[in-house]
């Protein structure tokens, strides 16, 4: 079991090690110098080398590599070239807005996906199952911005109930910051409880054909309580497993949603800093994200080895 | 007694409820485009930089106001000599920075000097170019000499990169703005909002407005929704245009169309063939129709010009005849330059919607030419290094909104490789000529050689769409200069 | 020869009869053709030139002559949507030829070795997917351009380890068979038993999800033509569609509207042809996704 943690551990410091040469390398041939963007049309030629060299950007390739990512080792992102502040500071003003929407998205996510799913496996192959599984598909077939977009008119331009978009700042009180959240969570939520809900009763559906739920009915307990209370749990494992490939996702493949409404979150903030050159910002987020979705990865993987100890030979 | 009392209290409690709710609003939240990378306008280019702070934060020697005419700013008056050469200005006095500090002429002295320094980062270097000295008379007295008289030297001392920082606090300006004006910085939510106060310790008139927020609204389909709702209650240049039939319509809002110092072009690289051949850039000119572009690029706001001069401003030589749309005469110019079948070419796109749009337009008027377009579109950053910097393009759509920058087809090495001995000699003495109604004719000629001469396809000038709610008053009509001057809004009762 | 083990008794007479008698597959098969047929057709013929401007005609609401209306630029949104079909398919289409091509060679080499070359592939693998995709496509575009091609080669990129994956999976569960020893101790070699053996037997799960990475790859091709970076004007694409709709929700809905309904059709269709195929040709698979 050790020598099984110790590998895969090897195994994901090297990756992030590539991952960040990889990173490093595309903003290197990223074309446009961040300097004339900053100082724009009327600068001479002069002014602008003074700024490339007050940025590092003059310096060459491989000692600014290992600067950078020995910074990183150090918890050091750099400074935003644009805002000229710690990049760990701005991603600390915008993960609180990505992770509490990542978290209501997925809670929104799961809650409509369960029930739908439940109740599909239980009526396996008739009218409500059909139609709830149609839903579903239509739920995965429709462009979350698209749905976005029909969100705001209906609720904030029409019915005026939320903000068309913005975010107020958790300082503004946690409703205010709540209710700006709230479209864009349920645009995000959408297609993924369709997803999710289509895994929930594929699982379920296998696992009621197993042969102790058959032996639990035979004993005469109620088919509720043995879909709820039995089958439910033991079909947990692929919609965890699901659930945490969607946050994943959702904390930084939000960047067309975040756009829509305007939220200050992580996506836009990598998005912003790719059209302005902020090479800093993007390359120490990305690694941040990629370094999460390994960690997470991580987690699912000795979680697993430790279910199930045959896994831990393979893979 | 115990009742009366309670009632007495009711009563001016209600009372107080009363005159409240019918007092004038005192906060605004403005929205704006882009958001800036900092706030220092002596050290950015970024457009936004100045739309925020001029006049509400940071102040000049003089200021421009929203019909484009110099008014005085920290300096109440001054006084010209007989040669043109020295400009000796007089400070107002009572003048406090935002830390407390005293401004006094040490601080003119530091930010000009500052300027125009060997390693001066201001993104206007060039307005300082001509400035031998900057003297310190007294602390209320402030002497410049010039290495020759400076037509535009008022005007130049009252743009956004001519502010005057605090010596103390010049370095922290891009992150706490310190400077003179009638609000401070409150605080800045990256990504989000951008929030002034008002200054109590401000020397002239103090604002209306107690609070002043510019909310960010990157994405043009969020700002109608976002107004329609009530969230933001001016956009001093709404993006989202064809919304405004909408918005229009609706009483809430006031829709007010400016002007803008923004002549929106279409950049030919002159030195490079075909483009080399006046006959192709005539070509060009004929083949393109203004009105479509404007319609489709400016929802017909846009008001079309012949040169690269803004129609509002003095000297303004209508020059929009010189090539009337004619797809016969284009095609015979093509000829002259041997190009009767045709030819490809690129153009490419900057971020904008003028840009992007107007270029999908004109993609399709020259194809009725025989030239066909390719579309590029690039990022500023790109467009900056590809375009501006490499001159590595064939057309491109800009719009240049530096006020009084018709000399820029004179300057050496610039994008548009256009190099004309005759119009260059007429900026030359436009430089140095004070005289007003020499300077209109120099200017008017300048025009007239550019519109003839095709360095670039003259689209039109980018107008400023107001929009904000009808009770609001004070704001900005024109754009002489991007900012979005606060001193006198204010809410009707 | 090759063997299809897995359906020893099925005719093909008795999987069409499946076919026909399966909901899913039919309606799929129905939008699916469709939506090939109006791609196709936009080739012949459309009601209006869409490379051609007309300014005078500019966010008219349908009506007899414009069906679904024009856009800002007086272009009639239904040929619009027409040939944004042929975009929309064709970069989905590629993208897909990307995965598997590059994909499925990988998955079966590392099912069939083993060891070090598998455990390399699946840390390549886990290295591409820990980049979040959007993320990396917007990368790739602000290197080389928008663009449809980059649009392509973004999407495309982000198949390979899927394809990869499934592959590699299918083909870990045919090795052990007893047909696969037979074909080895006839002296086959492990590329040969790959491409006559393993290949047709994991042509179903790579059919499958063919079609699943395909609709991915047309709500992936709107997503990125909507931030800007997909196929470039005057190719019409129905993400740029929206785009260009987006400031004009209330003015102009049906320019919204009718490209929005395009997708979802086009990506329902998909859908329900994938899940009919994997219903007829395999009842006991269940999709994950």
């Amino acid at each position: 079991m050790t020598a099984y943690l110790l590998k895969r551990l090897i195994i994901a410091a090297l990756t992030l090690v590539l991952a960040s040469i990889v990173v490093f390398a595309v903003m290197e041939i990223l074309p446009g110098d961040p300097a004339r963007l900053m100082l724009g049309l009327n600068a001479s030629a002069d002014q602008v080398e003074v700024l490339r060299n007050q940025m590092g950007l003059n310096a060459p390739l491989i000692p600014r590599y290992l600067h950078w990512a020995g910074g990183l080792l150090s918890l050091d992102f750099g400074r935003s070239y644009t805002y000229s502040v710690p990049v760990i500071d701005l991603v600390r003003e915008r993960i609180a807005v990505s992770l509490p929407l990542a978290l209501i998205a997925l809670a929104l996510s799961t809650i409509i996906a369960i029930p739908v799913g439940v109740f599909s496996a239980s009526r396996q192959g008739r009218a409500g199952d059909t139609l709830a599984m149609g839903a579903a598909q239509l739920g995965v077939a429709v462009p979350n911005f698209w749905f976005a977009l029909i969100l705001i008119y209906v609720f904030a331009v029409w019915l005026r109930l939320v903000p068309a978009g913005g975010f107020p700042g958790w300082s503004a009180g946690i409703w205010p910051a709540l209710k700006s959240l709230i479209l864009p969570a349920v645009a995000l939520a959408l297609p993924q409880a369709a997803i999710l809900g289509r895994v929930a009763r594929s699982a379920l559906i296998e696992v009621l054909n197993e042969d102790y739920i058959r032996t639990a009915r035979a004993k005469g307990l109620p088919y509720r309580a043995v879909l709820w209370r039995h089958a439910l749990r033991n079909a947990m494992i692929p919609v965890l497993t699901i659930l945490g490939l969607q946050f994943a996702f959702l904390l930084a493949g939000t960047i067309i949603i975040e756009n829509v409404f305007y939220l200050p979150g992580l996506g836009r903030l990598i998005f912003q800093a790719i059209t302005q050159r902020d090479l800093i910002v993007v390359e120490s987020i990305v690694m941040l994200l990629v370094a999460a979705v390994i960690l997470i990865n991580l987690i699912v993987d000795f979680s697993y080895a430790i279910v199930d100890p045959r896994l831990r030979g393979r893979q | 007694m115990r009742l009366w009392k309670t009632i007495l209290a009711a009563a001016v409690l209600s009372l107080a409820a009363a005159t409240s709710a019918f007092a004038a609003r005192t906060d605004l939240t403005l929205g704006i485009v882009l958001e800036p990378p900092h706030l220092d306008p002596t050290a950015g280019a970024a457009a936004a930089i100045g739309e925020i702070t001029y006049a509400n934060v940071f102040e000049g020697l003089t200021r421009i106001d929203d019909n484009g005419q110099v008014q005085p700013g920290l300096a109440e008056s001054w006084a010209v000599s007989d040669d043109g050469k020295v400009y000796t200005f007089k400070l107002r006095s009572g003048v406090k920075f935002h830390d407390g500090s005293a401004f006094s002429a040490d601080d003119v002295k530091f930010s000009l000097d500052r300027a125009r320094a060997k390693d001066s980062l201001n993104p206007q270097k060039p307005l300082f170019a001509h400035i031998t000295d900057v003297t310190a008379v007294d602390p209320a007295t402030v002497k410049i000499t010039l290495d020759g008289p400076q037509g535009d030297f008022l005007y130049d001392m009252g743009q956004v990169a001519a502010v005057i920082v605090g010596k103390a606090s010049a370095d922290g300006n891009k992150d706490k703005p310190i400077g003179t004006g009638p609000f401070k910085l409150d605080h800045w939510a990256k990504g989000s909002e951008i929030t002034l106060v008002k200054n109590p310790d401000y020397w002239g008139t103090p604002a209306a407005l107690d609070k002043a927020t510019f909310r960010i609204v990157p994405d043009a389909a969020a700002a109608v929704p976002a107004l329609l709702s009530g969230d933001i209650q001016a956009f001093a240049n709404m993006p989202a245009q064809d919304a405004l039939a909408q918005v229009q319509s609706d009483p809430r809002f006031s829709v007010v169309i400016g002007s803008t110092e923004g002549e929106t072009i279409l950049s030919i690289n002159n030195k490079k063939p075909p483009f080399d051949k006046l006959a192709v850039r005539q070509a060009l000119a004929s083949a393109i129709d203004r009105s479509a572009i404007i319609a489709a690029a400016s929802n017909g706001l846009g008001k079309p010009i012949g040169s690269h001069f803004s129609p509002g401003d003095a000297g303004y030589v209508d020059l929009t005849g010189v090539y009337p749309h004619d797809i016969a005469k284009a095609k015979a110019y093509l000829k002259e330059a041997g190009l009767e079948n045709g030819f490809s070419a690129t153009i490419k796109l900057p971020p904008v919607p003028y840009a992007r749009d107007g270029g999908q337009v004109i993609q399709s008027q020259l194809k009725d030419i025989g030239v066909n377009l390719q579309i590029i579109p690039v990022e500023w950053a790109e467009w900056l290094s590809q375009v501006f910097t490499n001159k590595d393009y064939d057309l491109t759509i800009v719009s240049h909104v530096e006020p009084n920058d018709i000399d820029i087809y004179s300057r050496p090495r610039y994008y548009f490789q256009y190099d004309n001995p005759k119009f260059n000699d007429v900026i030359k003495e436009l430089g140095t000529t004070v005289d007003k109604d020499k300077r209109l004719e120099l200017l008017g000629e300048a025009q007239k050689i550019l519109a003839h001469d095709v360095p670039a396809v003259y689209l039109f000038e980018l107008p400023k769409i107001g929009v904000w709610d009808a009770k609001l008053q004070g704001m900005w009509t024109n754009w002489p200069i991007e900012a979005d001057d606060l001193t006198k809004v204010k809410w009707a009762d | 020869m090759t063997m299809r083990v897995d359906l020893p008794e099925e005719t093909i007479a008795g999987v069409l009869a499946k076919a026909f008698g399966n909901r899913s597959f039919l309606i799929g098969l129905i939008i699916t053709s469709a939506v090939v047929a109006v791609a196709l057709l936009s080739f012949l013929w459309t009601p209006y030139d869409v490379t051609r401007l007309v300014i005078a005609d500019r966010t008219q609401a349908p009506s007899p002559a414009h069906w679904f209306g024009t856009d800002h630029f007086g272009r009639d949104i239904l040929s619009m949507i027409m040939v944004g079909a042929r975009n929309s398919i064709a970069v989905a289409l590629v993208a897909v030829g990307i995965g598997m091509g590059i994909g499925v060679p990988l998955g079966a080499f590392a099912a069939a070795r083993g060891g070090m070359a598998d455990e390399a592939l699946m840390r390549v693998n886990d290295l591409v997917f820990a980049f979040p995709a959007l993320l990396s496509a917007v990368m790739i575009t602000a290197i080389f351009g928008p663009g449809a091609v980059n649009a392509i080669i973004a999407i495309g990129i982000f198949n390979i380890p899927v394809f990869a994956r499934v592959a590699r999976a299918g083909a870990l569960a045919i090795w052990p068979r007893e047909f696969i020893l037979a074909a080895r101790a006839a002296g086959k070699g492990m590329t040969r038993i790959s491409i006559e053996h393993i290949l047709p037997n994991i042509a179903t799960l790579l059919l499958v999800q063919g079609t699943i990475q395909f609709a991915l790859g047309i709500l992936a091709e709107a997503g990125l033509s909507y931030v800007g970076l997909g196929a470039q004007p005057p190719m019409p694409s129905w993400g740029r569609m929206l785009f260009d709709a987006q400031t004009r929700m209330v003015t102009a809905p049906w320019m919204a509207i009718f490209p929005g309904m395009a997708i979802v059709i086009t990506v329902l269709g998909l859908n329900l042809l994938g899940d009919g195929i994997a219903d007829i040709l395999d009842p006991k698979s269940r999709r994950r996704r």
